[in-house]
């Protein structure tokens, strides 16, 4: 059924797709991102509850949304390379990590400065907080570990089984980090209920949201790109590219190149 | 089953032999608990309260002590690549290496829980509360310790390194297992704490020896 996959799973294929998408999902990122957040943080009207303080939602909201997203796909590279024994998908497991790490890290310290104003603290042990902070852990396991190996396959592999652990475990960690919460403590600070946002907050929101789906896509190829070059240096096409890219003279597109 | 035995016994023997191996955790986890109450001042009506999620911590602190060492010496000797080339299963040798790791570190926390009850001032209700928690819990704990000593077999840093990605995977045991305890404390029922712990046991027996027999194929192969 997935054959016609197949040759896209070749490290020198899957090189090219990405260097062909990285300028086009880079532009469209950018473009997408500037025009959420202008028209997110300078044009849509104050909340009537919360004034301008409200429009670091432009940032949290898709900040934390990718930063579950960024984990699934980690997870689902993670399963392919574990079960299917496909190696692009180990690198890509390395590749996606950095990156929901720190939108993870933007989520959480965009929160903490939204909270701040609105409930009147930085940091709430409130369900949803801790378990994006459980999630950064996670994250930083999964980068710990791929690092920890003087082989650096079996520091890809064993990152890949990590993930592939965690992803079973952000469920049971989710919820029982919400019961542990209404267990202890009653909603001393109620969280700020959403009345069905207004469409002209609205349409910047989902904006910001497919802008930073993009970068994430697209800084996936950049690192899923400079992945392949190291693991496959000694493969004979990634030297005639190098030798390429000297007889030109210049720098090649990614300084990927350089490490070769 | 012949082979689960035999890797069973061999442990038992190892443990016979080198006493520190279960001893010392053991006493860390008494030494973490006594520093509480140095730490915080020596209140009985704070020690109670606080005293659910202390246990459970040092518990958990103190199975992860152990836990490195779990196939490291295997690993090196060389027994664990024969054991991977053989035609024995390694199943049964990881499932023998988890339920001895148990019994060396878990079953003495739960002998010298009435000890741990009477430091800090707990009733009769809570220390039976900690004994059922501790018996559902902490197989859960060697699991998960296990899939961190065979992932990290071979790393450079391992002993930290385990910590750090098991601590995190460990979270909703400590919530439910401090929760029960809580409860006992406070004369609440329990119960429902209880299944939630044998839920996550189950689905952690059956999953994680595979992921376990994996890691250890990977380190070694």
């Amino acid at each position: 059924m997935f054959k016609w996959l197949d040759p896209y799973a070749k490290p020198e294929t899957l090189y090219r797709i990405c260097g062909l998408w990285f300028p086009w999902l880079m532009t469209l990122a950018v473009l997408t991102l500037l025009l959420g957040t202008v028209w997110g943080l300078g044009f849509t009207p104050a909340d009537y509850q919360q004034g301008d303080s409200y429009r670091i939602i432009h940032i949290h909201v898709p900040a934390a949304i990718w930063s579950m997203g960024a984990y699934s796909s980690m997870a689902i590279a993670a399963f392919i390379a574990l079960v299917w024994q496909i190696k692009v998908a180990q690198w890509a497991v390395g590749a996606i990590a950095p990156i929901g790490a720190v939108y993870t890290l933007i989520a959480l310290l965009t929160g903490m400065a939204w909270g701040k104003p609105m409930w009147g603290t930085w940091w709430v042990w409130d369900a949803r907080l801790t378990s994006e902070l459980i999630l950064l852990f996670l994250y930083l396991g999964v980068i710990a570990l791929s690092g920890a190996f003087a082989d650096r396959q079996m520091g890809a592999k064993a990152s890949a089984l990590l993930a592939v652990v965690g992803v079973v475990n952000l469920p049971i960690i989710h919820f029982s980090v919400e019961w542990w919460n209404t267990l202890h403590q009653g909603a001393t600070i109620t969280k700020f209920a959403k009345p069905s946002i207004d469409p002209s907050m609205l349409w910047p929101l989902l904006l910001s949201i497919l802008g930073f789906a993009l970068l994430l896509a697209a800084l996936t190829c950049l690192r899923l790109r400079t992945a392949i070059l190291l693991n496959e240096q000694h493969r004979p096409w990634v030297r005639a590219l190098a030798q390429q890219s000297d007889q030109k003279g210049n720098v090649p597109q990614t300084n990927a190149g350089r490490t070769v | 089953m012949v082979m689960f035995k035999a890797a069973f016994v061999r442990e038992w023997r190892l443990l016979a032999r080198q006493k520190a191996d279960w001893l010392n955790p053991l006493m860390f986890f008494v030494i973490v608990l006594t520093l509480f109450p140095l730490g915080i001042g020596a209140k009985p009506n704070l020690l109670a309260e606080i005293a659910p999620g202390i246990i459970w911590i040092a518990a958990l602190l103190s199975v992860l002590l152990g836990a490195e060492r779990l196939f490291k010496e295997d690993f090196r000797q060389g027994t664990l690549e024969q054991l991977v080339a053989a035609d024995e299963p390694l199943f049964a040798y990881v499932l023998a290496k988890i339920t001895s790791s148990w019994c060396s570190t878990a079953l003495p926390l739960l002998f010298i829980s009435p000890l741990i009850a009477l430091l800090l001032g707990l009733n009769a209700a809570a220390w039976q509360a900690i004994v059922l928690s501790l018996l559902l819990g902490t197989p859960l704990l060697n699991l998960l310790a296990a899939l961190g000593a065979a992932l990290t077999l071979s790393a450079d840093k391992g002993g930290i390194l385990l910590a750090l990605l098991i601590l995190p995977l460990y979270i909703p045991l400590l919530i439910f297992a401090s929760a029960a305890v809580d409860n006992a404390t406070l004369g609440l029922d329990y119960s429902a704490q209880l299944a939630v712990l044998a839920a996550m046991l189950c689905l952690a027996a059956a999953l994680v020896p595979l992921a376990v027999l994996k890691a250890l194929r990977l380190n070694v192969g």
